[in-house]
């Protein structure tokens, strides 16, 4: 048997107590893994390494449209090879089912997205046929929908001239995606922008957003801050960043996610400190005696504070780690379904903070009960005193 | 007899309780001479296990001196204590006060682990203290699966393992029955007699008492003169 030995021995006092306090920490753990992989990505810099296409939207929010005469202003911008737009549609299948829906231009769209794959003579009908629509494949599998069908979807924003809700639309082409990745992502419905902005009541020539292909070799980056200067002082300024950027964007409309995390996580975090505080100043106070005997037999009153410093050190570091671990294969698995659209890294910046958060704890937790445990005097703990 | 192993001198202790000062000894003087046995009697508070605490370093005196094997004990700190203790004393309580958690070996081994002795020298010691006691087939026994007797003759190996000369023992039988209590005081008595330990052992028992070389009756403080 070595000190070890023994710190161990004793977490196994109360089997069923050490094993749901280092369960409680272990949740805790995951949750802090995936959470702050996720506050982590929100909180990152924009990251312009690789982009090959760039997305411009109001500066104020996406939900202020801008004009389309933006077009030819976009395409004489140096290094964007082409411009595609869309206008989201808010589209609602039968009652309530919400279906993404984009108005856009088809051939300029099938030019900046050649990852959607649909036959060439499907994309000429969609260009040409202005009540045309074409819907992703996993959408068109799980309504049944086949093309020559007239669609009805209506719209929870925009009215026809007429006043009614209620529009229609021919499916004309059925695309798909060009690999693993793109297929998982084909649930989304297009509509001719053409159409779109004649029959709808409200604002004419304007779009959402623009989507920008970038010329190969360009740099991202300076060509989103000459597009944002450009409109600076105008009526409609702009924002550009990447599309991995744009869709984060769209996450943080829900509110301050970083905040949210951080809220999350002192939540759980003060419960973990309450419980395994608990734990380690009960399973100190039912061992009076033998940690009196302890001292008596000649273990310094250091050694005995070690001992049970060392045992709430275990406790934290058995659930922090396998929770850690926890979180690493979650969020790899996340990834991995999300086809990478979701990164859920808990990468070595997430586990270091793990790893001081969980020595932190063991201090937090494991003080005051060794602090007592250093201070019994033998002779009263001996008499029960 | 030869050299003392325990000199106590005029030795006060007091309790504070609130405001209230409580003498529980009153200037005792007693020497305990080296290889000796004795027996420590008295009624309940008369202040037994308190001088019993004193001689093994666990507590310190109000006033006077004591000197245990050679060395002042009534001056040193906390932390110098409990390291004197580790290497002159071994303790034996009424209720074994084993770690539930151990095995009867791993009980054994704790006061090694305050040694430098490596891990198979540590076995050697741990196997050889169970064998004085009886108790070898036991060895991987948790304090639970033990009788009392079994349990005492564990917490005796414990208190021999780092070969000390004085054996303090507080009431060791105080919780068995006569017969276990008879192969107790059997053991202690080989103890004192074959391995040479000084024993102080605190009784209420007169019949435990015989087994000792002679006995003490303290009184409210106070030691009774008593016939050699
Ligand atoms: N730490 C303490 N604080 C206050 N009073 C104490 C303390 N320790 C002992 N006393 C008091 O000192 C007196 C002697 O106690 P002690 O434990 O030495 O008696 P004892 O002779 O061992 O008695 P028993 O036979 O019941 O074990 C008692 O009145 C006890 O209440
Ligand atoms: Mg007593």
């Amino acid at each position: 048997m070595t000190r070890t030995g023994f710190v161990v021995a004793n977490l196994f006092r109360k089997k069923t107590r050490t094993i749901l306090t280092v369960l409680s920490v272990i949740m805790a753990f995951l949750l802090f893994g995936l959470l702050q992989s996720l506050s982590h990505i929100f909180d990152a810099g924009a990251d312009f390494v690789g982009a090959t296409r760039l997305m411009t939207q109001a500066r104020v929010s996406f939900t202020q449209p801008l004009p389309l005469s933006m077009v030819p202003k976009l395409e004489a911008v140096p290094g964007v090879a082409r411009v595609a737009y869309s206008q989201w549609f808010g589209g609602v299948w039968q009652s309530n089912t919400q279906v993404f829906t984009f108005a856009v231009d088809p051939l300029r769209y099938h030019d900046v997205y050649p990852e959607w794959v649909m036959p060439e003579q499907q994309w000429q009908t969609f260009a040409g046929t202005r009540t045309a629509m074409v819907a992703g494949k996993q959408l068109a599998d799980k309504y049944g929908w086949k093309i020559g069908q007239k669609i009805p979807l209506s719209s929870s924003i925009y009215p026809q001239k007429n006043g009614s809700k209620s529009w229609a639309f021919d499916l004309v082409g059925i695309y798909d995606g060009k690999d693993e990745n793109w297929k998982k992502q084909t649930n989304v419905v297009f509509i001719n922008h053409d159409y779109f902005d004649e029959a709808n009541l409200f604002g004419k020539g304007r779009t959402n957003f623009y989507i920008l292909k970038l010329a190969e070799g360009s740099n991202a980056e300076a060509i989103s801050k000459t597009i944002d200067a450009t409109f600076e002082n105008s009526p409609d300024e702009t924002k550009t960043q990447t599309e991995k950027d744009f869709n984060l964007s769209f996450l943080k409309q829900i509110g301050d996610i970083g905040l949210i995390v951080r809220w999350i996580l002192f939540a759980v975090f003060f419960t973990l400190l309450l419980v395994v505080g608990n734990t380690m100043a009960q399973s100190v106070r039912e061992r009076v005696p033998e940690l009196a005997v302890l001292k008596t037999l000649g273990f310094s009153d250091g050694s005995v504070l070690s001992f049970v410093l060392a045992e709430a050190l275990s406790l934290c570091l058995a659930g922090g780690l396998i929770g850690l671990v926890f979180a690493t294969l979650l969020g790899a698995m996340v990834e991995k379904a999300t086809g990478g659209q979701f990164q859920l890294r808990v990468d070595t910046f997430v586990w270091s903070i793990g790893i001081a958060t969980i020595l932190v704890m063991s201090v937090a937790v494991g003080l005051l009960p060794a602090l007592r445990a250093q201070r019994l005097k033998i002779v009263d703990a001996l008499a029960g005193r | 007899m030869s050299e003392s192993m325990v000199e106590i001198r005029s030795v006060t202790k007091v309790y504070e309780r609130g405001k209230q000062k409580v003498e529980v000894l009153h200037e005792l003087t007693l020497d305990i001479p080296t290889g000796d046995f004795v027996a420590l009697m008295g009624p309940s508070g008369s202040g037994k296990t308190t001088l019993l605490n004193l001689i093994g370093g666990l507590d310190q005196p109000s006033a006077g001196e004591i000197s245990v094997g050679g060395s002042r004990i009534d001056q040193l700190s906390s932390g110098q204590l409990a390291r004197w203790r580790a290497h002159n004393i071994g303790f034996v309580f009424q209720f074994y006060n084993l770690m539930p958690v151990l095995s009867a070996e791993g009980n054994v081994e704790l006061p090694l682990l305050l040694t430098k002795l490596s891990s198979a020298q540590r076995q050697k010691n741990v196997a050889a203290a169970l064998e004085v006691v009886g108790l070898a087939d036991r060895a991987k026994h948790k304090p639970r699966e033990l009788s009392g007797g079994q349990e005492q003759r564990v917490a005796i190996a414990r208190a021999l393992v780092s070969d000390p000369r004085l054996l303090v023992c507080d009431e060791p039988t105080g919780d068995l029955d006569r017969n276990t209590a008879d192969e107790i005081l059997g053991l202690l008595q080989v103890l004192n007699r074959e391995h040479g330990k000084t024993i102080v052992m605190v009784t209420h028992d007169p019949k435990a008492a015989e087994f000792a070389r002679r006995t003490l009756h303290l009184e409210k403080g106070k030691l009774l003169e008593q016939a050699a």
